[in-house]
């Protein structure tokens, strides 16, 4: 165990797991929206993330720009950003409806018990992850330097780059956003309503349906954004880069309290957090270990997570 | 219930039909083939031709194929066939296929397996078979001291490979602190273990990531490589995890200059990374530079294979007509074979080949150098490095 080096890189490893754990956080939460109205874990949600970060990939391509092509100057970036958004965003947002259309929804008009679902989300999530590798090569794909990594803060040996501001922020705006539509909009207090109770809903008049596609589709936009911050940050993408991050998501929902929106937040940076202290403490290979040490740790004492299981109650 | 009957004794029919014509194509072709003298066997490849380290793997299957073509145009069309087994370079499918392997009982000489994990893996069995192995590229020392009488290696090991590393980063990248790194493979752990303990105390620190494949984000190393204000990095591991690394510590704005070895020296390091990136990455290899290999190698093999010889293409070439050589001379049991190459004395295209007891290349013979990335994404000639 390294004590000292922990201490020494105290401030670079939390300001790297952060802007990992932001990721992971908007990752986290179409696991745990489809969750909390569902009951269902769904497994292609990786895919839906990967699809995304091929798409604005492939926006890029439209310009030209692959990853040995110079950096593009200001004007020019926040074009392509919003682009890379816009697309990611889209292709998402499309494959978690598609998903919900093709893999669920047949399910659940003929009340298939859990089982089945559980199998169609893990062949969902394979069947698109196998394609994507088949279509690529099973190569990975270089991302283009959208963004020039510029350190804009030190504070002692703590460098800050304007990725990693950009990422946690952007992070907390969406969930900003996306708690306040669940909690303050019309729409939200549908999907609030299925998740505390999907028939008395329907009972009030609560289309079920649209609600569920709703809840596919937000997971889906906001896996569009972790997708474009996945690219920039690791600079790479292939095949099965949802279904390695997607463990991490999963685990940070459960962590914060599956179906608990604050909860991915929550789950999603601290494991990030903890995954580099993992790092730092006993080397690079623990990364994943420690972490789900912790998590057991964690689900000993508080069960339902963090802050607690349910997406309708928890409105604290 | 009788249709059902019917289409299951069709079936049946047509795979006996199937199966009956394939073992009369096998036979009739094997009776081609034993015109020549000496002639009718089969020398192998194992390697990785599929998989994220496949290019290494690929390298070295199109030198070996080259040779045994080379061969053939002398001695017959059909005279040595090349048979192919891939094992995607993974330690945990290597043994399956070796056993494919060993089962085809005309194999004599395996050229491979190139990587020092999937060579721990499938030496045992290979040599439980008593088929010889040259490997042109399996670097890990200890894979001589198994006791393995069929293992050759073309080329140097980590204990000639480690030391130039360090020495090129002591003396001509002068380096005052490094950091330490591998992908906890065989081969990577090895070689970065013998770096560190060449480098004794300019090593600052160390870690391990994960193979190559199962990470992809390397904040937690590059945070700590930032922060040990190491100006060198060395890399135990192959190219992609490396290109990925190296890519992720330059967006953090990290310089300085990452060092690895013949695992890293491929165009796919530039790939991952993107060139600009990988420029100046320095990796050292006991091999000579491909466009050095002697006779018409160079040009032969890109006409054969429409593409420059990569690293240790020209060992492979080299290692496949030792065994051609030896089947030459009528050494046409796998057993003759491997004695014949305690006595080979070869003076191929990239060196000379002699082998110790233990199955090493002769120490007078080891060569290591130097390469760099240069702006096209290929790793070019440097300098060669004094081992001794």
């Amino acid at each position: 165990m390294n004590f000292s080096g922990l201490i020494n890189e105290f401030g670079p490893l939390t300001v790297a797991g952060l802007a990992q754990g932001a990721i992971i956080a908007l990752f986290a939460l179409g696991y745990t929206l489809v969750y909390g109205v569902l009951r269902l874990i769904n497994f292609a949600h990786s895919e839906v993330f990967l699809v995304g970060t091929y798409a604005c990939l492939i926006a890029w391509g439209w310009f030209g720009l692959d990853q040995n092509s110079a950096a593009p100057d200001l004007g020019a970036m926040l074009g392509y950003m919003a682009l890379g958004l816009v697309v990611a965003i889209v292709a998402s947002g499309l494959v978690a409806l598609l998903v919900e259309l093709v893999a669920y929804r047949p399910l659940r008009r003929r009340n298939a018990p859990p089982l089945a679902f559980l199998i169609t989300a893990i062949g969902a999530s394979l069947a698109i992850s196998e394609t994507v590798g088949v279509l690529t090569h099973r190569v990975q794909r270089g991302v283009p330097p959208i963004i020039q990594a510029k350190t804009v803060i030190t504070i002692g040996n703590t460098h800050i780059t304007n990725l990693q501001i950009l990422i946690v922020v952007l992070a907390l705006v969406m969930m900003f956003v996306l708690d306040r539509f669940i909690n303050g909009s019309r729409l939200g207090r549908g999907i609030r309503a299925v998740a505390q109770s999907p028939d008395s809903a329907a009972l009030m008049g609560v289309n079920k349906s649209r609600v569920i596609s709703l809840v596919f589709l937000l997971g889906g936009l906001m896996a569009g954004i972790a997708a474009v911050m996945y690219d920039l940050k690791i600079g790479v993408t292939k095949y099965d880069a949802g279904f390695l991050l997607g463990i991490d998501a999963f685990t940070a929902a459960v962590l914060g309290g599956i179906g608990n929106l604050r909860g991915a937040l929550v789950g999603g940076l601290l494991l990030g957090v903890l995954q580099n202290y993992a790092a730092g403490l006993f080397g690079s290979s623990w990364l994943h270990g420690a972490a789900f040490v912790l998590l057991v740790l964690i689900l000993m004492f508080r069960p339902t997570g963090l802050l607690g299981e349910s997406l309708g109650r928890a409105r604290a | 219930m009788r249709q059902v009957l019917a289409r299951a004794i069709g079936g049946v029919a047509i795979i006996g039909l199937i199966a009956g014509a394939a073992a009369c194509n096998k036979s009739s072709s094997s009776d081609n083939t034993a015109s020549g003298s000496n002639c009718g066997y089969k020398l192998a490849f194992f390697g990785a031709l599929t998989g994220s380290a496949a290019n290494l793997g690929v390298n070295i299957e199109q030198g070996f194929e080259l040779a045994v073509q080379q061969y053939n145009k002398q001695k017959g069309s059909d005279c040595i066939t090349v048979a192919k087994f891939d094992s995607q370079g993974a330690p945990e499918v290597a043994p399956g296929v070796a056993r494919s392997l060993v089962a085809d009982k005309k194999v004599l000489g395996i050229v491979g397996p190139p990587f020092s994990g999937e060579s721990a893996a499938a030496d045992p069995i290979f040599e439980a078979a008593g088929i010889p192995t040259i490997t042109p590229s399996a670097t890990r020392t200890s894979l001589s001291s198994s006791g393995w009488k069929v293992f050759h290696r073309a080329v140097a090991n980590d204990d000639a490979q480690g030391p130039a590393a360090a020495s090129y980063i002591k003396d001509v990248l002068k380096a005052q602190k490094v950091f330490v790194a591998d992908d906890q493979s065989a081969y990577g752990a090895g070689l970065s273990d013998v770096v560190k303990k060449t480098l004794g105390s300019l090593v600052v620190q160390s870690d391990k990531t994960e193979a190559d494949g199962k990470q992809s984000d390397f904040s937690a190393l590059v945070s700590k490589v930032q922060a040990s204000g190491a100006t060198a990095l060395f890399y135990g591991g192959y190219y992609t995890n490396a290109g990925i690394i190296r890519k992720q510590l330059t967006a953090a704005g990290w310089k300085g200059t990452l060092v690895g070895g013949d695992g890293m020296k491929d165009p796919g390091l530039a790939k991952a990374s993107g060139t600009a990136a990988a420029v100046g990455t320095v990796v050292t290899c006991p091999c000579s530079p491909p466009e050095a290999a002697g006779g018409t190698f160079v040009n032969d093999y890109k006409a054969k294979w429409n593409q420059d010889a990569g690293t240790y293409s020209d060992v492979a070439f080299d290692a496949a007509n030792i065994f051609l050589q030896g089947i030459d001379a009528g050494n046409t049991t796998p057993q003759k074979l491997n004695d014949y190459l305690s006595t080979v004395n070869y003076k191929g295209i990239a060196n000379t080949y002699k082998f110790t007891s233990t199955g090493e290349l002769d120490p007078s013979l080891i060569k290591v150098w130097a390469f760099k990335f240069d702006a096209t994404g290929n790793p070019v000639k440097d300098q060669q490095i004094k081992t001794s």
